[in-house]
């Protein structure tokens, strides 16, 4: 009898691939066969301590041995999550069914189970109407999910839900209402929380695709790199250079992200995130503006140092939920010297920014890391963590931002290089995007750019950095050289390192074929 | 080796079945036999059981800067009683009080800050409901009855209104359809069902009714352009009170206008409400523009409730719609007036109060009036009836004409002011 169970579960570890279990569903198992029935609601300090959650699990095919050592790892025993609540102490609720299933094996059991999605969802959405009917109209729409939804991936997805309720419905629907432009491609959906990016994935995997160059988040993983040490030539001429500044996001792992999380979550975030950033020291020591409470004078100050941040306008988060119960649990926190600025609430749980006047990138990203690594440090200390997976990297609510979610970039006066019809290729060929000065979605004034970096998702913090640097010190020789009146043609462009597996970026074959040579065009 | 292997594939798939028929009696599964999702009755709204997990305290809104209807009346008692809530469709009193969370609103102008999201709603939230109801309709109680009048002959008068100051005639109202849920909460199908349904009942109107739909979608630019001059035509609704309650989606799936040949009659499908009937022409010939409106709007009741779709009424509410301002009859009957002299009269709002009026400029809601030009329209909805609400516009324009007349010959108008009615 037990040499035939062992025999069942060898077989399962080397024969019955496609039951891979996902590892973490394995520690609920041992925790459930040991006996664990159901759990009572969790208060806030229990749901904290999330276990390795389903998303750290790589969702290729490892090796056999590393599950037969997942299997019998040492995960800790911490207080189960809500995931394990939701679908599991269900199914086992009643002695007889944990009798009968752990004889077939618990791991057996698991593999079963997530077979059908890698992560647990909520219970199924009730429909009246079949998917057929509920399919949108995406005839005049040009955006990435519009692309990529087939009526057969919106009938599969449609019922299904993450364990907090979140539907496909929800998170196409700022898609759905914003047809998009012709010219300029959004993502068209959002994630409510860290799994969405499992449970929709059939939808949500193609668009990574598409949003970040060919990046596969099935097959890749991003590499996450926040040593600032690594980034030379970076400080620039003051002369051309007017601010540097270096911005991403992070989001709280256990809470909702904005478009989906209530008020009380929200309140959390304020909470966690302020906590932490009350323990900073030294040159990142600050304080804390809520939008609720704000005084006209710290508003008025806020204003003029272009810190304040106001209810988000563009149709694009305001379909998606991001607006709602403004400007509850919002607000604004920035060091005494105002170099180092964290957003609480607005498009994501929080947005870090670190900026300067003047050219010393390597500054602005030291104190980024720094500040970043500090925060992360004490919000762990409390007993929380940023979602970050192997896979995706730093997981945000909108798909465009993920990996490093970082955006590096200059305010640079270009005014003879801003007129050269040559300059969008250029940038195209460097991986930087311009905007203007007040942000996306605004024109340059007066020759004066936004420089930053195209990519989020593949390459690394330092790698980004990198790129923008080399970049900007190769648009400020051109610029030299075009006021000397020579021409940029025989300037040296840097070799723009692109990760292999990548893509090559336009369609055009002309530019493909361009990219490693010297001479930019 | 082979024997051995094929046994433990046989095995695993034997006991997946097991696994499978248990998740299947435990309801994880959706029923085979018929196909699809399970039939269930009541949805299951995870988001809702999940917000259940925090306490009151930690999700009570912020309402310390909120003037609406529903921040006056909302306290944490009712809050934590209803929360836990939700209607058959999976509508909750988060869903209901959104938009008033999102809008503070004006220190002058008192929004209701709420929506039902289908026909349940006015039962299950009746606690938080029903005193926002009684704020907003004069005092209106649980316990009372709205009486439907829509006997166009019960209306006195109404053909005399000078046509030199009264521009048009207009009457409006909205009607939602048993069985679906409203604009704030309907998912796309059953919008395109209320769509389909709604051109099959209108497309059967003979007469002076024969007309044509124009879906928001398909119409070509010339069909717009004349939409558009007949001032028919309605666009994605900005207003944040309204696309804050989701009533926005999917903007223009579904969406559409019908109107009679003769441009009189007028159907606004999913705008703000699921039908939005119409009846209006140049002049004051109010009686008219009534008596068309209750003809048309018998039609389609009938053809509705032949599809066993009948509209959404009870004894207690009259007819159910989207907003709570517009329970009961969800009449708006109202003349385009010119009282250039009257308007700047010092008396004005109190004469429109007594008269049981309202004032609103030419653009309809929240504009300003043009030239002196009026809309005049009531301002009850919940506890009189459609004939005796059309009534008092009728009766209250041709008093204002009569004043204005006074005050452009210079005589005083203190005489005529009414009592309130």
């Amino acid at each position: 009898m037990n040499r035939s169970l062992i025999e069942i579960v060898l077989v399962f570890y080397f024969e019955a691939k496609p039951f891979l279990p996902v590892t973490s569903c394995v520690s609920p198992c041992v925790l459930t066969s040991l006996g664990f029935n159901g759990s009572p609601p969790l208060s806030f300090q229990q749901r904290r301590f999330t276990p390795p959650s389903t998303c750290h699990s790589p969702p290729c095919d490892t090796g056999n041995k590393t599950l037969f050592l997942y299997f019998f790892s040492t995960t800790p025993l911490r207080t189960p999550t809500r995931k394990m609540a939701s679908s599991f102490s269900r199914m086992l609720s009643s002695k007889q069914r944990i009798g009968v299933l752990s004889f077939v094996g618990g791991s057996l059991t698991a593999g079963m189970l997530f077979q059908r999605e890698r992560v647990s969802g909520g219970a199924p959405v009730r429909r009246s109407y079949p998917a057929s009917a509920e399919y949108p109209d995406l005839r005049k729409h040009n955006n990435c999910m519009a692309s990529h939804l087939t009526p057969a991936i919106y009938a599969k997805l449609c019922d299904k839900a993450t364990p907090n309720g979140y539907t496909l419905d929800l998170a196409i629907q700022t898609g759905v209402d914003n047809p998009g432009h012709p010219f300029i491609k959004t993502v068209g959906m959002v994630a409510g929380d860290e799994e969405s990016y499992e449970v929709f994935g059939d939808l949500l995997d193609p668009v990574i695709k598409e949003r970040h160059n060919g990046y596969d988040p099935r097959t890749m993983k991003h590499p996450t790199d926040l040593d600032a040490s690594k980034i030379h030539s970076a400080n620039f001429d003051p002369r051309y250079v007017l601010s540097s500044r270096v911005r991403t996001g992070r989001s709280i792992r256990g809470l909702s992200l904005p478009p989906a999380c209530t008020r009380a979550e929200r309140r959390e975030v304020e909470r966690v995130v302020v906590d932490a950033l009350a323990g900073l020291k030294d040159d990142l020591q600050g304080k804390y503006y809520s939008l609720t409470q704000m005084t006209d004078q710290e508003q008025q100050q806020l204003i003029d140092d272009h810190f304040l941040f106001d209810k988000p306008v563009s149709p694009l988060l305001t379909c998606a939920g991001m607006a709602r119960d403004w400007p509850d649990a919002r607000g604004i926190w920035h060091n005494n010297e105002k170099t180092f600025l964290v957003w609480v609430n607005e498009e994501d749980h929080t947005r870090v920014i670190s900026m300067e006047k003047g050219g010393n990138m390597k500054r602005v990203f030291e104190r980024f890391c720094k500040g970043l690594k500090e925060v992360e440090h004490l919000i762990q200390e409390k007993g929380w963590e940023f979602m970050w997976n192997e896979r995706l990297g730093y997981i945000l609510t909108c798909p465009s931002n993920l990996g490093t979610g970082l955006r590096a970039g200059v305010h640079v006066k270009l005014p003879l290089l801003s007129k050269d019809p040559r300059l969008n290729k250029i940038l195209d060929n460097l991986r930087l995007q311009k905007r203007g000065t007040g942000g996306v979605d605004t024109a340059a004034v007066g020759g004066i750019f936004d420089i930053s970096n195209l990519d989020r998702l593949g390459l690394s913090e330092v790698h980004l950095v990198q790129t923008v640097v080399d970049g900007v010190n190769y648009l400020i020789e051109c610029e030299k050289r075009l006021e000397k009146g020579q021409d940029i043609k025989h300037s040296s462009a840097p070799r723009t390192q692109l990760d292999p597996r990548l893509e090559p970026l336009p369609a055009c074959p002309i530019l493909r074929l361009a990219l490693p040579l010297i001479p930019v065009w | 080796m082979e024997r051995r292997e094929n046994r433990m594939r046989r095995f695993l798939l034997f006991s997946r079945g097991l696994i499978d028929e248990a998740l299947q009696q435990i309801g994880e599964l959706p029923d085979k036999k018929y196909g699809g999702v399970g039939i269930a009755t009541m949805t299951k709204n995870c988001h809702n059981d999940y917000k259940m997990k925090f306490s009151v305290d930690e999700e009570f809104p912020d309402l310390s800067l909120h003037n609406n209807h529903m921040a006056k009346v909302l306290t944490k008692e009712i809050y934590g009683k209803l929360r836990g809530k939700s209607t058959p469709s999976g509508f909750t009193v988060d869903d209901v009080i959104q938009t008033g969370v999102d809008n503070p609103g004006h220190p002058f102008i008192m929004t209701v800050g709420c929506v039902a999201g289908d026909e349940e709603s006015y039962e299950v939230f009746k606690d938080l409901l029903d005193p926002i109801i009684s704020d907003r309709h004069g005092g209106y109680k649980p316990t009372d009855k709205h009486k439907t009048d829509l006997n166009f002959e019960n209306l006195k008068g109404g053909d005399d209104l000078d046509p030199n100051y009264v521009l048009s005639s207009r009457v409006r109202t909205g009607r939602s359809i048993k069985g679906f849920t409203l604009p704030p909460h309907n998912s796309r199908g059953e919008r395109r069902g209320i769509e389909k349904l709604s051109i099959e009942a209108l497309a059967s109107l003979d007469g002076e009714f024969k007309g044509k739909y124009y879906p928001l979608n398909g119409m070509t630019e010339a069909e717009q352009d004349l939409l558009i001059k007949d001032h028919f035509l309605f666009d994605k609704p900005v207003s944040p009170l309204l696309t804050c309650a989701g009533m926005a989606r999917d903007w223009p799936d579904g969406r559409g206008i019908w109107h009679n040949n003769n441009k009189t009659f007028l159907v606004w499908v999913n705008e703000e409400d699921h039908l939005r009937v119409i009846s209006m022409q140049l002049g004051g010939n109010m009686k008219e523009v009534f008596k068309r409106f209750c003809t048309g709007l018998q039609k389609i009741e009938e053809i509705f409730k032949k599809h066993n779709h009948g509209f959404m009424w009870n004894e207690h509410l009259g007819y159910i719609l989207t907003c709570p301002s517009n329970l009961g009859t969800g009449l708006r009957g109202g003349v385009h007036v010119k009282l250039p002299k009257l308007s700047t009269h010092a008396k004005f709002e109190e004469i429109l109060t007594r008269l049981r009026l309202q004032k609103r400029g030419t653009g309809g809601v929240d504009t300003a009036s043009v030239g002196g030009v009026f809309d005049i329209s009531n301002a009850d909805r919940l506890g009189s009836s459609e004939v005796a609400q059309v009534q008092l516009v009728v009766d209250g324009v041709k008093l204002m004409v009569e004043m204005e007349k006074k005050l452009e010959k210079g005589e005083s108008i203190d005489g005529m002011i009414p009592a309130q009615k």
